[in-house]
């Protein structure tokens, strides 16, 4: 071993002794929470795409009727299920995420410290717990029961549950942005608007996309708003507006719970479907997001 | 005509120190021919204040302050931490607006207009006074819409007229050289030095009347801080400057006319209010103080 104690006993190790003990164990409970925190996603991913990449095809994802239960994979297509994800989720993100985002500006530039803007912030983190499926029954009482089974009544208890995660996660961006900056703005004139719109979204663009996003794959994934909005059909429904349609996530919970092989492949194979596209969305809006934020370093 | 070298606050005590000699060598810098030479009349003055009061809610941050500040003039406020240098500039272009529960007692009058009256806009205020902070603040865009973003807001949008502000902005501060050829590069991503001069050229890109600036230097290594100092002096013909300053050198070097500010402190409740000590000529100030406090400040014999 080298000598690496020095002149006159200097010793530039770390000391031994409890400093040490103690940075050792912290290292290695933050990497047992990592790996720990690692494993049941691998074991997801790994699950769903041995399962379901043999399913999917071309004819899986583009074809239709969505066949009975009893038939065996290979048969129809998902196409109705898969229209009827993007059209309701995009429907939901255009409802949730220019609302949210507004609301959010409202909280942090101009509610200040008011009764106004401290009730909606409240109401706001009261919402993130409302359970999925109230959201739906909700949803059904006021409007299904009115206007009848429709893609935008399944958007509409989307939007429900995404907004508050817009409103929170942006909310967060907003306070991060310097006040130097919004001072700067001030300093040259600007008004309120301007400041808000020139320097603030775009110094938060980054984050504000993330959480949108986050919101957006969160709602892609549920069943249960759309258990009592949107029915659950085999075929394509191109109209977002009316009439009962489909999504990924309602055929995943149908089909899983089949006792038949065929059913229970096709529901894998929805399932890596629905991760696939929630894959592409993040690493489109990634892009997206590093064009808007190219000044930001 | 009236004498601005006489504007000390004298309803302030003074104690017997004031008059006692202490020998301060003439810093080069103060030995300008031209220091006395014209008096400014009362149609120079930018700003009058008249015994103004700022709260910061109930709390009082400074108090009593009277001065004025003359065109073309370059006005230092110098004073320990603490003592209301910040919170009266940031007064005087209503940026303290921006602080919830901040407000004015008393008059403050820009070119003869209440700058506080019913129907004055800040908006409006602060395009004519322009502000540059302590710690350099470029937006996140680039470097060319750093610099156009006070002319854009003011509605100008002619790619050729933009372009031509942008350069003679840059020149101005005397960035120009330096960032011609990546003026689509991030504004972060220049130096403190640099981006303190991208943010005083984004101030002179409106053509304000007023440049306010909050101790502009003091993150600054002294070659940046020089450059600072000399464009202060090339702009001034154009600009009236009030500085906000820790750094006495930068005082003396710069300034026409100095404020020293000081703190007194209630000891029943605790409170610390700022209030302006003496006012005049900087020569004056550093040579031959009037009030004590001022001469322990610049001798260097306090705070």
């Amino acid at each position: 071993m080298a000598v690496i104690a020095g002149q006159q006993g200097i010793d530039l190790r770390e000391p031994k002794g409890w400093r040490r003990t103690s940075n050792r164990i912290a290292t290695f409970l933050m990497v047992l929470a990592f790996v720990l925190v690692i494993i049941p996603l691998g074991f997801v991913l790994f699950t769903v795409i041995a399962k379901g990449a043999s399913i999917i095809s071309w004819q899986f994802l583009t074809g239709q009727p969505i066949p009975p239960n009893v038939e065996p994979a290979g048969v129809g297509g998902l196409w109705p299920a898969v229209l009827g994800t993007i059209e309701i989720t995009a429907l939901a993100t255009l409802f949730a995420v220019p609302l949210g985002i507004l609301g959010a500006v409202y909280l942090n530039e101009y509610g200040g410290r008011g009764w106004l803007a401290a009730l909606i912030g409240f109401m706001s983190d009261v919402m993130t717990g409302v359970p999925s499926i109230v959201m739906g029954l909700f949803i059904f009482s006021i409007w299904v029961l009115h206007f009848g089974y429709s893609g935008l009544a399944g958007a509409f208890a989307l939007g429900c549950l995404m907004l508050p995660v817009v409103i929170r996660s942006t909310d967060e961006m907003l306070k991060l942005v310097p006040n130097s900056l919004r001072e700067g703005s001030y300093a040259l004139g600007a008004t309120k608007a301007r400041v808000t719109v020139t320097v603030v979204l775009p110094a938060a663009i980054g984050g504000i996309v993330s959480g949108a996003l986050l919101a957006v794959a969160r709602a892609a994934g549920e069943t249960a708003p759309l258990l009592f909005t949107i029915l659950t059909v085999t075929t394509a429904n191109p109209n977002v507006f009316s009439g009962p349609t489909t999504s990924l996530p309602s055929q995943i919970f149908s089909n899983a719970t089949q006792p038949y092989t065929g059913a229970q492949d096709r529901a894998w194979g929805a399932a890596l479907t629905l991760i696939a596209i929630c894959f592409i969305l993040m690493i489109a809006a990634r892009i997206v997001t590093a064009r808007f934020s190219r000044y930001s370093r | 005509m009236e004498q601005p070298e006489q504007e000390t606050v004298t309803n302030l005590p003074r104690t017997e120190t004031a008059t006692q000699e202490v020998p301060m060598p003439e810093p080069a810098a103060l030995r300008r021919p031209d220091a006395a030479a014209q008096e400014p009349g009362p149609e120079d003055r930018v700003f009058e204040t008249d015994k103004i009061s700022i709260y910061y809610g109930s709390f009082r941050a400074v108090t009593d302050v009277t001065l004025s500040i003359y065109q073309n003039e370059i006005t230092a406020f110098i004073g320990p931490s603490g003592c209301g240098k910040t919170t009266v500039l940031r007064t005087l272009n209503r940026m303290n607006d921006l602080i919830p529960g901040a407000h004015v007692e008393g008059d403050v009058r820009y070119r003869g207009a209440s700058l506080y009256g019913k129907d004055v806009s800040p908006i409006a205020v602060r395009r004519r006074i322009g502000m540059v902070f302590q710690k350099p603040n470029p937006f996140p865009k680039s470097i060319y819409d750093n610099v156009a973003y006070g002319p854009r807001i003011n509605g100008e949008h002619n790619k050729k007229k933009l372009d031509e502000i942008v350069e003679q902005s840059l020149r101005g501060a005397a960035l120009w050289d330096e960032v011609k050829d990546r003026l689509g590069k991030s504004g972060l991503g220049l130096s403190g030095g640099q981006a303190q001069r991208l943010c005083i050229a984004r101030t002179l890109a409106v053509e304000p009347d007023v440049v306010l600036m909050d101790e502009p230097c003091s993150a600054l290594d002294p070659i940046a801080t020089g450059r600072i100092e000399d464009l202060m002096q090339e702009i001034k013909s154009k600009y009236t400057i009030v500085i906000v300053t820790h750094n006495m050198q930068q005082a003396t070097r710069v300034s026409d006319r100095t404020a020293f500010y000081s703190v007194l402190v209630n000891p029943e409740s605790d409170t610390r209010t700022g209030v302006l000590v003496e006012y005049g000529r900087t020569q004056q100030i550093f040579e031959d103080p009037h009030d004590s406090r001022t001469q322990s400040y610049v001798t260097g014999r306090m705070g």
